[in-house]
């Protein structure tokens, strides 16, 4: 066996009391794709960010080419050629393309010379980037070509990716593919981290999988299917979901021909938005992110007053100027993408943090009825299966899979006719997602009207009835869940709907 | 003639004041950190800088204790605000409290104190033009080191690395950590460096502009020069020009006086607090203008160690 | 930084949330015999005139109320301001404010007025700090401008007025030309609780504001819904609560508690509006608020605290020969200890040795 480039022996770290790297031992050789796959908190980023020097380890050695290495800081791992594209860019808005690759070079060039670089290196590549660009105006997946770019300049012996593909569409994955493939052509070995099971399976040679903080196997994924993989990332099978068809009645929200400017500066404009979710259907909006997801949704619930008043309707009612609290009262409840901060006042108990859309344990002059609201709270941690310490727990100690059971156990119970969901099992533990959508589909079952936005694409295609794809601010015509294919919707995700459309017919 | 050549002259002074505490605190804004002890700070540099005069007789020594004074202070809120993560509007009001109230403990002994003949500065063969010369030329040298200073610190910003770098962290401490910087050194040294530049003013004030020591005779100008950085949005040649606007205020209120208006006395000194608030509501109406050149980290708390 | 690191605690300390003040209050204390002695000054000494002497009789007691009552009242209203994220640090503008306003209806009492004029002197009290604080709130909600900023300006301009009133128009014509106003009418002199002492009933309106406020916040959806303003405002805008009532709110709570206090102090213990009215309660409040931890029985413990260190200082001076600045050292250093001392309820020491990678 050839001396692989990068040897991990026995790494540890412990944060508190949660161990999230448990005596990792990891061999990557050279010109080989590695895929590090696991759920989430099974300490994939922690072990990266130890290679890369973010985070130093309690414990274990790294071995670069054979000789023990001591990783203190990004730099040193850069300048053994290590390099590291983050799930969250390290960009500055502000700057130019070139200012934020100088500041992540640690050579003494001056900034013409790296302008130059970025030309050569995108073209080298295929990757189109104009060097002046202030990176606010970039989407998503040209800042990752800065960050990727930014990681080629330093000549990488090893790159680690992290998630890359959550911002792409699947076409744009494809063209990720195959500039990895070109890298590891080119002598360069790759770490990708991932929990999509097929995209690791199409791309990578070798696979680790983690689960809270230990290796369970080691496999060439191309030789296996999703079914053992998922086995050796979860230990146990995964839930099966009871989806029956869906029989969809009255129209609960109507919205039609929404129009809204961005309240930043930096954010997308709605423009003719119109589509319907009836009783007893699930409607997805599926979409890379940054495309006005996030300007729909508060819009939808009430954050955002500015919109027409006609434009969005709840069975009939006009809101578009009504505020969060008059939507609820006609059956609006939703579940937002965040969590702390948003759904949940973190520094607070899990009572109190009922009464932020919940308003049944208060006297109508205001005054709090505390001992119903602890039970009507352990009544939800019961029902929602939401390990806690009870109500009066913090919101802010629970794990992300509890507090999102705790938050969608809140608006479920509030018996709802519209319920709107955003990234319902994003950073979720695979159980509790599991108990999530389930709920979802239950609520579907018993006549409640679903929107879900999501990026996760194999999620919407589980829970959807039907289907819109969102782009640059603009709604895709419906598409039935029978008729969806993950290439016809990535076309969709460009924005090109008319000409499928057209194709199809 | 006469006495709009006194009042551009005096305008050039009192706007040094808070142009050099302003773009202090612009060097501490620029990296994502706000000093609200601005006021504490140049109540215990002005002293200082009295103090050290009165006993050594030197001018150098006076400032070199104020500007001493202010980084020794802003190092202390650093040391909480940074590597301890305390509430910087907190410990910022913390500072300017302590400050007011030590600085009047510590200065009781020279309260009636005089400072040794100040020089008169006269620029050579140019301070004798007919009234440019009085308006301009006739300063103390720190004015025209102040001008000189703003200038470079607009190419600092903009042209180098360390003012992008400087700049990448008041936009983004997690980012620019990411990449290896060391940004919580990074920043304790550029609230020093804004320190001791308040501390200058301070000095300045005591030893130059009403060379006397009183209580609490910074009088507001540490808030307004904080005002103005937001004012400025955060620009180094609109802290100068909004620097000598305020310092115009000041002036108004003498100059009308001498002009014989008939408005009592206490409403003219209210001119540059009032000036402060309407400028500040003006320019903050528009919410997305703050936003856009406001330095997006300023005011939350960054934790390298996640 | 190797061997004596922080860590993040996963939840926040409960112990500390009280122990934090009380070590504050030690370390001062400390630092405190540490200047004393610095000063040539017998510590022990120092450590009675502030510790001992305020509470040693029924007389020191009540004087100690006395002092505590402005404090307690305007804590109670930045309490609410500044747990809804709203940094009212103008009191002392609002508390001058509020002494003017009272001191316009006291001036208008003649021998034989009721004593009834009392209430609305001191309603006129908390309008003036209320109008004072609304100018602060209108700014911030339809300019945006920072409360911070603008309720400071508006203390100097606040004194200026207070200055040009008493030096001008107010001025007692009999007073031999001194800038004070004539002394009111010893009919609007608040009452006191009992004789020998010059508490009055300030300290029980304190007192009944503290269990109000109490009430308010911890009892009632609108004070809930202030503090969540306050400590997510996403998730209050998500919840659909308005942050402009809400600065509103704050801003007018806070100032008309600034304002009744000035109203107290100057129909009460002054008798007259005088330029020395303005004595920095309004600042030395923050320090109270922070200090008991924006609570209200917190607040209790803290403005007797405070008000401790304000007769100790005056003692200071005329025992000891020590400036009464003392006082705003003192007030300062709690302030920055505390801070300090709070690093503790969000963060764990841990002393260990350098394990970088051991092989």
């Amino acid at each position: 066996m050839p001396t692989p480039l990068l040897s991990l022996k026995g790494m540890t770290k412990r944060y508190s009391s949660v161990v999230a790297c448990n005596e990792v031992f990891l061999d990557i050789q050279r010109g080989e794709i590695h895929a590090v796959l696991g759920e989430n908190g099974a300490g994939k980023s922690t072990l990266m960010k130890m290679i890369y020097g973010s985070v130093q380890p309690d414990a274990g050695a790294i071995e670069f080419l054979g000789q023990t290495v001591s990783i203190s800081n990004p730099k040193e791992a850069r300048r053994l050629g290590i390099n590291m594209v983050f799930q969250h860019f390290n960009l500055f808005d502000t700057l130019t393309v070139a200012q934020n690759v100088w500041l992540g070079l640690d050579q003494s060039f001056d900034l013409q010379t790296v302008s130059q670089k970025i030309i050569q290196k995108a073209s080298a590549y295929g990757l189109d980037i104009d060097p002046q660009r202030p990176v606010h105006n970039l989407s998503v997946g040209e800042m990752q070509r800065v960050e990727i770019i930014r990681a080629l300049l330093s000549d990488p012996k090893l790159l680690i990716l992290d998630e890359p593909t959550s911002v792409l569409t699947p076409q744009a994955a494809d063209k990720l593919f195959t500039v990895l493939r070109q890298l590891v052509l080119e002598g360069c070995s790759i770490v990708y981290i991932s929990h999509k099971l097929h995209e690791i399976r199409e791309l990578c040679h070798l696979c680790t999988v983690m689960r809270s903080g230990r290796v369970t196997g080691v496999c060439d994924p191309r030789q296996e299917t999703n079914q053992t993989l998922s086995q050796m990332m979860i230990g146990t099978q995964p839930v099966q979901l009871n989806k029956r068809d869906s029989a969809p009645q009255q129209i609960v929200l109507q919205v039609d021909q929404l129009h809204l400017q961005s309240e930043d500066q930096f954010g997308i404009d709605l423009k003719d938005l119109t589509f319907q979710v009836r009783r007893g259907e699930v409607v997805g909006i599926a979409g890379v992110s940054g495309n006005g997801q996030r300007e729909l949704l508060y819009a939808l619930s009430g954050e955002d007053t500015r919109s027409q008043h006609a434009s969005i309707a709840i069975e009939g009612q006009s809101v578009g100027a009504l505020g969060p609290h008059q939507r609820r009262r006609l059956g609006l409840h939703f579940v937002p993408d965040e969590r702390l901060g948003r759904g949940a006042v973190p520094s607070m108990s899990l009572a109190h943090n009922l009464l932020l859309t919940r308003t049944d344990d208060v006297h109508a002059s205001g005054w709090i009825r505390w001992k119903q609201l602890k039970l009507h709270a352990q009544r939800i941690i019961d029902q929602f299966q939401v390990k806690a310490q009870g109500p009066q727990a913090l919101a802010q100690s629970l794990s992300g899979g509890n507090l999102q059971k705790f938050i969608v156990g809140r608006e479920i119970d509030a018996k709802p006719n519209l319920l709107i969901v955003s990234q319902p099992t994003w950073g979720v533990d695979v159980g509790a997602a599991a108990q999530i959508r389930s709920a979802i589909l239950q609520l579907r079952d018993a006549g409640c009207a679903v929107l879900i936005i999501s990026e996760e694409l194999e999620e919407l295609l589980e829970l959807s009835d039907r289907m819109h794809v969102m782009s640059q601010g603009r709604l895709s015509p419906s598409m039935n869940r029978a008729d969806a294919d993950v290439q016809t919707i990535g076309t969709w995700m460009s924005g090109l709907w008319d000409q499928a459309v057209e194709m199809r017919a | 003639m006469e006495t709009y050549v006194l009042l551009f002259a005096s305008t050039l002074n009192a706007g040094t004041v808070l142009a050099i505490a302003a773009l202090g605190l612009l060097i501490n804004e620029k990296v994502g950190i706000v000093n609200l002890g601005a006021e504490g700070m140049m109540l215990c540099a002005a002293i200082a800088g009295f103090a050290a005069v009165v006993n050594t007789g030197s001018d150098i020594a006076g400032f070199l204790a104020g500007m001493a004074a202010g980084a020794v202070l802003a190092g202390i809120f650093g040391l909480l605000v940074i590597y301890l993560n305390t509430n910087a509007y907190a410990t910022g009001l913390a500072l300017s409290l302590f400050g007011a109230g030590f600085s009047a403990f510590v200065g009781i002994n020279y309260v009636q104190a005089k400072l040794p003949q100040r020089m008169n500065y006269e620029v050579p063969w140019l301070s004798d033009i007919p009234w440019i010369g009085s308006a301009l030329f006739k300063h103390h040298p720190l004015v025209y080191a102040t001008i000189a200073f703003a200038i470079a610190l607009i190419w600092f910003f903009d042209r180098t690395r360390t003012g992008l770098v400087l700049r990448a962290i008041g936009e983004s401490p997690q980012s620019a950590h990411a990449l290896g910087y060391p940004v919580r050194r990074i920043r304790w040294i550029a609230v020093m460096v804004g320190g001791s530049l308040c501390g200058l003013s301070g000095a300045y004030i005591s030893m130059i502009y009403t060379p006397l020591w009183v209580e609490g005779m910074i009088a507001g100008k540490g808030w307004i020069a904080l005002a103005l950085t937001t004012f400025a949005t955060w620009r180094a040649a609109r802290i100068l020009l909004g620097a000598y606007l305020f310092g115009g205020f000041t002036m108004l209120q003498f100059h009308l006086q001498a002009t014989g208006i008939e408005v009592p006395s206490h409403f003219l000194s209210m001119l540059p607090y009032i000036a402060t608030i309407v400028v500040l509501a003006i320019i903050s109406r528009n919410p997305q203008w703050i936003r856009v050149n406001m330095p997006a980290s300023i005011g939350k708390p960054f934790f390298p160690g996640s | 930084m190797n061997f004596i690191r922080l860590e993040v605690r996963p939840l926040p300390s409960d112990f500390w949330r009280i122990a934090s003040p009380v070590l504050a209050l030690i370390i001062t204390v400390i630092l405190g015999v540490i200047l004393f002695m610095a000063l040539g000054k017998d510590p022990i000494k120092g450590l009675q005139m502030f510790f001992w002497e305020p509470i040693r009789s029924p007389y020191a007691l009540g004087e100690l109320m006395v002092k505590a009552t402005p404090l307690l009242l305007i804590a109670l209203g930045l309490s609410v301001s500044f747990r809804s994220n709203v940094w009212n640090i103008g009191a002392e503008g609002q508390y001058v404010l509020g002494a003017i306003a009272a001191s316009a209806v006291a001036l208008m009492a003649e021998r034989n007025t009721s004593t009834w004029i009392v209430v609305p002197i001191l309603l006129a009290g908390v309008m003036g700090g209320m109008l004072w604080a609304g100018i602060t709130a209108w700014l911030r909600d339809r300019f945006n401008a920072n409360e911070i900023l603008v309720s400071l300006m508006l203390v100097y301009v606040g004194i200026l007025f207070l200055n040009f009133l008493v030096f001008g128009p107010w001025k007692d014509p009999a007073g031999y030309n001194f800038p004070q106003t004539k002394t009111f009418e010893s009919i609007t002199n608040i009452p006191k609780l009992w004789p020998g002492s010059r508490v009055n009933i300030g300290w029980l309106l304190a007192l009944l504001g503290a269990v109000v406020m109490g009430l308010f916040l911890f009892r009632t959806r609108a004070g809930w819904a202030q503090q969540v303003g306050g400590l997510a405002p996403q998730a209050a805008r998500y919840a659909g609560f308005s942050s402009r009532r809400a600065i509103w709110i704050a801003l007018l709570v806070s100032g008309g508690c600034a304002g009744l206090a000035g109203a107290l102090e100057v129909a009460g213990p002054v008798g007259q509006l005088t330029p020395y009215v303005p004595v920095g309660y309004g600042f030395a409040a923050i320090i109270v608020a922070f200090v008991g931890r924006l609570h209200p029985v917190g607040l209790i413990f803290s403005s007797l605290l405070m008000s401790m260190f304000y007769i100790g200082g005056e003692l200071a001076q005329s025992r000891l020969g020590l400036p009464k600045s003392i006082t705003g050292v003192f007030q300062g250093l709690l302030l920055f200890c505390l801070l300090a001392c709070d690093v503790f309820m969000a963060y764990r020491l841990r002393i260990s040795r350098s394990a970088k990678g051991a092989h």
